[in-house]
């Protein structure tokens, strides 16, 4: 029936993001259970794996895209992103470095 | 049942005390007897309950002139205990001076410049791009009374309790709850939370409204530069505030439930609150500062008869001021312990960020390089601002040099620098706008003498306020001193002092203004809604404007847009029909949230659970059920307009016959056949 | 000279523009949500900075189990599916399959918060509760907070799942559950964070 062929349409995204989203938890999760790799490798797997499911979510849950997203919309998340960046860069090197001075 | 709160919270510890506290319910009771004079029935539904940005907007530079005179005061103690104080304890015992200099940097900036810019954008920015309201006019309500509750509890420290003592940075551990255990700090803590959330809403709204509702063909490079400061304003409010509201909340959590992210032990870091607090509090002071911007633009491109020179390098300049803004904040702790690669980046950012702000100084003095200049009260007090900023820009380049910072961090060097770009920038900027947008939203023209004496008081004045400072500050004066014990230092304070007066006489001269402005308010009618022969938009509409703004909804070819109209001579053109318009519905919810929110406050700063419960749930329970509202907005007919707009064009007729020179309004008036 | 703009029609009369007031209300909601990224982006960054300021107590190897964490992660992100559900539901106007699918999305949250408030009360109950030290403050304010933001949410879905039985899925109530599903991803996406920052570094 058409409506069905429609919503079976538009739930794609939220079952191929479900799916990708499954992987891209469990690896970490693994990862960290079965203590496979060094500590170190570890964390950048899980924090590379959670940018990418961040994407992920973006885009099949929040249907983000380049073509269709207002531009105003895309710009908001990207401003937001760069001073994300800036405030927590900028609080972790001042942070560490202070704590590098203070503790000796 | 009242938590805290007992009958010891009533300041009769100290005479100065209950005169504040006496002074306090004294005002209470005149705004009562105002709003019962008027008649409270049509206060609460033409005022109170309005979504009219325009109305809101005259409600927030309402507040912050109650603000400002209270704001005034803390600073008139403060110059005149300083002043006496030399080897003696003066009249304010040390507790209540440092409430005093902590509610006076509070109240300035949160609820005399933050309400006063918020104003300015409500009333104007609408206007200036031919839009007929803001993108969300309930929210905007809702904003400006939380604003409102935000003060009132600042206010009613004086009364019940004291006010906060560690600044108005209110830095731990001395505002955590073992060194400041009374209320004072958590009133400052839930006013600003509270007030937050008003500005951060506000920002939204402005973004949403310039990005969305500008009349055809204003693109963003033909938008006023009020409109650009207005936007970068907002992004600002926007992206900064959510920093203020963690640092206040993680200090709340201290202090109301015993957490460790600011105490000296258990693993608390000071320091991360200091710089939380900073990166809201640097694009804080941009907020402050671009719409005074936008001010002097319109300003002087008006009373220079000219263009703005140098229109694209303004707007970029205003874009590169908002983004760098985020870059500088550790420059207000150079001192605290950071290594020199952390304070050189720091500095060099700071130096950077102040070539923009020199950029907008020429642009606006070549735009009045062969310009046709016309001395009226707004022009004043933008020349004064070039004049006097320049010299607070410069000494701030020289704080952002780290070990000249060392020497001058603290010191009244620095406090002069602050009230150098606050006061003849932002506050000049917002008194200009005032006295230049009056007759817009009133009808009629401010007294222009008492204008121009007032700006002379407080030129002369901040210059004798805050000039001694700078030399106190190479003298060695740190800030914040109750008492001193240096000799030396006291010829300065004195004619500090005598400045402070000057400025309390300027403020008087700005009163009486008012009160002459409105006695003779008839013989200085602005009848065409142009008293200026303005540039932008705004001044199409009537003054004061429909509910609506514009009947019609203007079409936009250039920059200047309004010069542009009355050139070409289509400024006044008669519309063959007019249609419906729908308008935003009064609603009595934004005011209830604003008074469950200050009731919230209240008794969360004096432990009073069950009612801190009521209000939080009541303003849920508000939010929940204006959300089930579907009758939000009314249609004003095309009939309605007909009239309301037929009445304006009689009202230009008379105008411009009445006028026997030539000015471009009655040109224009005429070309289209008006009358 | 009328401006064809003017002329804008809407059932009810005209709007000045021809504004789309839904579009506009998504992103005066999208910059809220960009403020409140803000606000946790802050918070992670406070328990970046006090992670190690265990202050001799307990540390998340302790306190942290991962198999809870994976079970949150799981209803979260299972309800974040069936919301998106709901979604296709709404848009093809099928309002019993919406509230349906609104009421599992519903039962999925309410699973996540039993869950974390079973963990903070565990927690508080062994003497790590949130006055224990700089670490655990910060752990229970930024978790918390997330929480809370999905408990308001909850109560949301209850608000919109009344005005929808009630006055059917009109304009504005889809908007308004559309500016929901916005609000519920959000959280899903903060939920990342805490699981790749807070949880899983913290049994390392």
């Amino acid at each position: 029936m058409q409506t069905t062929d429609r919503a079976e349409r538009l739930q794609r995204p939220y079952i191929t993001g479900f799916v990708l989203a499954l992987v891209l938890t469990g690896i970490p999760f693994g990862l960290v259970v079965a203590g496979l790799l060094p500590r170190f490798t570890t964390l950048v797997v899980i924090a590379i794996l959670a940018v990418v499911q961040v994407v992920v979510h973006l885009r099949f849950f929040l249907h983000l895209d380049l073509k269709s997203t207002p531009r105003e919309n895309v710009l908001a998340l990207a401003f937001a992103v760069v001073l994300i960046c800036i405030m927590i860069g900028g609080s972790l090197w001042i942070m560490l470095d202070l704590h590098e001075r203070m503790m000796s | 049942m009242l938590g805290k709160l007992t009958i010891d919270a009533l300041p009769f510890y100290s005479w100065v005390a209950m005169s504040g506290a006496a002074i306090t319910v004294l005002g209470g009771l005149i705004v009562l007897g105002l709003a019962l004079w008027f008649g409270i029935r049509r206060v609460w539904t033409e005022w109170l309950t309005s979504v009219d940005h325009k109305r809101i907007g005259i409600m927030y530079i309402a507040l912050a002139s109650v603000m400002l005179l209270r704001g005034f005061a803390d600073a008139i103690m403060m110059r005149s205990q300083q002043a006496i104080a030399l080897n003696s304890e003066g009249y304010l015992s040390p507790d209540h001076f440092d409430q005093v200099f902590s509610s006076h940097g509070t109240i300035m900036i949160f609820f005399v410049a933050m309400p006063f810019l918020s104003g300015l954008m409500n009333i104007v920015v609408p206007q200036q791009i031919g839009a007929r309201d803001v993108a969300f006019p309930f929210m905007n309500s809702v904003s400006l009374w939380l604003t409102a509750a935000g003060a009132s509890l600042v206010l009613i420290s004086l009364v019940l309790g004291k006010f906060s003592t560690a600044g108005w940075t209110g830095y731990p551990p001395y505002s955590g709850i073992q060194y400041s255990p009374d209320v004072g700090t958590d009133y400052w803590i839930w006013a600003l939370l509270i007030a937050g959330v008003g500005s951060t809403l506000t920002g939204i709204n402005f973004v949403v409204t310039i990005l969305k509702r500008r009349a055809p063909g204003m693109t963003l490079m033909r938008m006023p530069l009020f409109v650009w400061t207005s936007l970068c304003t907002s992004l600002l409010m926007v992206f900064a505030f959510p920093a203020l509201t963690v640092a206040a909340a993680l200090l709340g959590l201290d202090r109301l439930f015993g957490m460790h992210f600011f105490t000296n032990e258990a693993g608390g870091n000071m320091m991360h609150y200091i710089n939380l607090l900073w990166i809201w509090g640097h694009p804080e002071v941009y907020i402050l500062i671009l719409p005074a911007f936008g001010v002097y633009s319109e300003v002087v491109a008006t009373f220079s008869r000219k263009r703005l020179f140098g229109y694209a390098s303004l707007v970029y300049a205003t874009a590169a001021i908002a983004i760098l803004s985020f870059t500088v904040w550790l420059h207000h702790f150079f001192t605290m312990g950071s290594s020199a690669n952390v304070n050189a980046f720091f500095g060099i950012a700071t130096m950077i960020i102040a070539v923009p702000t020199g950029v907008k100084i020429f642009d606006w003095l070549l735009t009045m390089y062969h310009g046709r200049l016309r001395m009226a009260a707004p022009m004043y007090w933008t020349v004064g601002f070039i004049v006097t900023f320049v010299i607070g820009g410069m000494t701030g380049v020289l704080l952002a040099v780290p070990p000249v910072d060392y020497l001058m961090h603290n010191t009244t060097f620095l406090v002069a620098h602050f009230h150098n770009m606050l006061i003849p920038g932002a506050l000049f900027g917002y008194f200009a706008g005032y006295m230049y947008w009056f007759p817009k939203a009133f009808g009629f023209t401010l007294d222009e003498r008492w204008g121009i004496r007032a700006f002379w008081l407080w030129l002369i004045g901040f210059w004798l306020a805050f000039m001694p400072l700078y030399a106190l500050g190479f003298l060695g004066m740190p800030r914040r001193m109750e008492h001193y014990n240096v000799a030396e230092w006291q010829p300065y304070l004195i004619v500090a002092a005598l400045g402070a007066a000057l400025i309390g006489l300027g403020i008087a001269c700005l009163i009486i203004q008012l009160v002459v402005s409105v006695r003779q308010r008839n013989e200085a009618l602005d009848l065409t809604g142009d008293p200026w022969d303005g540039r932008t938009l705004e001044w199409l509409t009537s003054s004061p404007p429909a509910p609506y703004n514009f009947a019609v909804v203007p079409e936009v070819r250039e920059s200047d847009a309004f010069h542009e109209m009355k050139r070409r001579g289509v400024a006044y053109q008669r519309s063959a029909q007019y249609t419906d318009i729908i308008m935003p519905r009064n609603t009595g919810v934004g005011v209830i949230i604003g008074g469950l929110a200050f009731v919230l406050g209240f008794a969360m700063v004096w432990h009073i659970w069950w009612l801190a419960i009521v209000a939080a749930l009541g303003i849920l329970i508000a939010v929940a059920l204006r959300t089930f509202e579907d009758d939000t907005e009314f249609v004003m007919s095309a009939a309605e307009i007909q009239a309301i707009e037929d009445q304006r064009r009689q009202v230009l007729a008379a105008a411009t016959t009445h006028v026997d020179e030539h000015t471009p309004v009655r040109d224009a008036a005429l070309a289209q056949g008006v009358p | 000279m009328t401006s064809a703009a003017n002329t804008a029609g809407r059932a009810g009369g005209t709007r000045a523009l021809e504004v789309d007031v839904y579009e506009e209300k998504a992103f005066g909601f999208w910059l809220y949500l960009m403020s409140d990224a803000i606000i946790f982006a802050l918070l992670f960054a406070t328990y970046v900075v006090m992670a190690p300021n265990h202050a001799g107590g307990p540390t998340g190897k302790t306190l942290f189990n991962l198999s809870r964490t994976f079970a949150e992660t799981m209803l979260l992100l299972c309800s974040s599916i069936t919301f998106g559900f709901a979604t296709v539901a709404m848009r093809g106007h099928r309002r019993r399959a919406m509230l349906t699918w609104l009421a599992v999305t519903f039962a999925l949250g309410a699973g996540f918060v039993a869950l974390e408030i079973g963990e903070f009360a565990g927690m508080y109950a062994r003497g790590a509760g949130p006055q224990r030290s700089g670490f655990l403050s910060a752990f229970f304010t930024l978790v918390g907070t997330h929480g809370l933001h999905v408990g308001m949410g909850l109560i949301w879905i209850l608000i919109m799942s009344i005005q929808a039985l009630v006055k059917g899925l009109t304009a504005p109530v889809t908007s308004r559950l559309f500016r929901l599903g916005l609000f519920w991803h959000f959280l899903d996406i903060v939920w990342i964070g805490i699981f790749s920052i807070v949880y899983l570094p913290g049994v390392l």
